[in-house]
């Protein structure tokens, strides 16, 4: 008869070799949040171009790599491509597929940002004879930036889970190495509720950072904020 | 049609703070402005007003290029609105423009709306830049507000930041697109206020207003537009009192009790 052996679990989620993992997947987030955001924003920026051919390219794009699962990408990049003579090896292939994945996610969500910031607000900086590059970067992405704070955070937080597919390419984050600590003794459950409680963990501290965010790019429109003392010369 | 010809003389067109001649302004099939010819000269105070849809605010918007006109010309102080970037910057650099929803850059605070322009559009140092915007906000009377944010102030206050805001270009014609539309009742007099103390410095002001008090007061002359049209032009004395319209006086008669 089985049961399930709280003693195994504790030390499971102590076991150093998952937490080497846990190093990874926090890895492979990170760099494809960093990657897909700064892809995605190219995306974005070339979906909302006037140009047809950057428009069209950016549209297939998205259509692409939403359209498709990451599962099939990651493991097209890893075993397929090399068919083609590239090689990326496993990190490599999973960082790629993560970011070119993520990416395709947060172009539509930083394309979303921009949408939504009130048309009056480009219209008063043109008014005022801005110039274009300081409407941008001063004007339309700090607001953009906080209405995105919500559908970003959502993405990061899928992200993070989405990793454990890196798994199916051999890549040693916390799925593999559960998969590997769970073929030694076959103590199923106690292995992939410490790997669940790992996830819950990271998914924990990305929503305390997700609301540090918001608080931050929100503070301006806090009636009650504490104004910061105005300078005079 | 008549075929509009470009001005020989720019002593002409200087004469003239905004020259529109035979302007159209479509969207699709809808005609918002048809046929509008309109000077002002510098210095002089417009009221433009009008039935709701009737196009005063496509009028005023295509002044500073917010709105492209589909036909005619467009010149402000002499310069030719044309829809290159180069033009239509010269024409927003002599043009500011407060709006019925204020549009301050809610991120920013009081001072750091009104130094963006004037830094990033005219170089300025932030040392300067301040100096100006803080000059600004005095003549306003909301110096003491500068380090909050725009959400933190009332709907009138905002307006006159927008004000000051606008003011710290140095623009030479200031446009008012319903700029006491959005507020509250009481907070309706600080802005006309406002607007009135530019007067007395000769700033040339064109303003779509609802506000027939202020247009009898401070207007040297009403415009009158219906359906995309002006249809009459006049001082306020003579356009409140004796309408040469039936469309004027059937407006006069809705919004006068």
């Amino acid at each position: 008869m089985r049961y399930f052996d709280p003693a195994a679990f504790v030390d499971y989620l102590f076991n150093y070799f998952l937490l080497g993992g846990v190093r990874v997947t926090i890895g492979l987030a990170l760099a494809g949040v960093v990657g897909g955001l700064i892809l995605g924003m190219i995306i974005a920026l070339m979906r909302m171009s006037p140009n047809l051919l950057l428009y069209g390219f950016a549209r297939f794009y998205i259509w692409f790599f939403r359209g498709t699962p990451l599962l099939i990408q990651l493991v097209v990049i890893y075993t397929g491509l090399p068919q083609l003579g590239i090689k990326l090896g496993v990190t490599g292939s999973a960082l790629v597929g993560l970011i070119l994945h993520e990416a395709s996610y947060l172009a539509e969500i930083i394309r979303s940002g921009f949408m939504s910031v009130p048309q009056g607000q480009r219209e008063a900086a043109w008014a005022l004879s801005v110039p274009r590059r300081t409407i941008f970067w001063r004007v339309m992405l700090p607001q953009a930036f906080r209405l995105m704070i919500p559908p970003f955070g959502n993405s990061v937080n899928s992200l993070l889970k989405a990793t454990s597919l890196a798994s199916v390419i051999s890549v040693e984050e916390i799925m593999r190495r559960s998969d590997m600590l769970m073929q030694e003794n076959f103590q199923i459950l106690e292995v992939y509720a410490a790997a669940a409680v790992y996830y819950l963990l990271l998914v924990s501290i990305w929503d305390l950072v997700q609301q540090r965010l918001e608080h931050h790019f929100g503070r301006s429109l806090d009636r009650n904020a504490k104004s910061t003392p105005a300078k005079r010369r | 049609m008549n075929s509009v010809t470009r001005p020989e003389s720019p002593v002409i067109t200087d004469r003239y703070a905004l020259r529109m001649e035979a302007v159209y302004k479509r969207y699709g099939d809808f005609t918002a402005l048809t046929e509008v010819d309109l000077t002002v000269e510098k210095g002089e105070r417009i009221v433009i007003c009008g039935p709701s849809g009737s196009g005063k605010s496509t009028l005023i918007r295509c002044i500073n290029h917010i709105e492209k006109h589909d036909d005619g010309l467009i010149f402000v102080n002499g310069i030719e609105l044309q829809h290159d970037a180069r033009s239509i910057d010269r024409v927003r650099r002599e043009t500011g423009m407060v709006f019925q929803s204020f549009n301050l850059f809610p991120h920013m605070t009081i001072l750091e709306n009104c130094v963006l322009a004037p830094m990033s559009a005219h170089g300025l140092s932030r040392k300067d830049a301040e100096l100006r915007a803080h000059a600004l906000l005095e003549r306003v009377h909301i110096a003491d507000q500068a380090g909050k944010f725009p959400a933190q102030l009332s709907g009138g206050q905002q307006q006159r930041v927008a004000i000051a805001r606008a003011l710290c270009m140095q623009p030479k014609v200031m446009l008012f697109d319903e700029p006491t539309s959005a507020l509250d009742p009481e907070m309706v007099k600080e802005v006309l206020e406002t607007m009135k103390a530019l007067v007395g410095d000769g700033m040339t002001m064109i303003c779509v207003t609802h506000e027939m008090g202020f247009a009898r007061e401070v207007a040297d002359r009403v415009v009158f537009m219906d359906k995309g049209r002006i249809i009459e032009q006049a001082p306020p004395e003579q356009f409140f009192t004796a309408p040469q319209s039936e469309r004027a006086r059937h407006f006069l008669d809705q919004i006068i009790h």
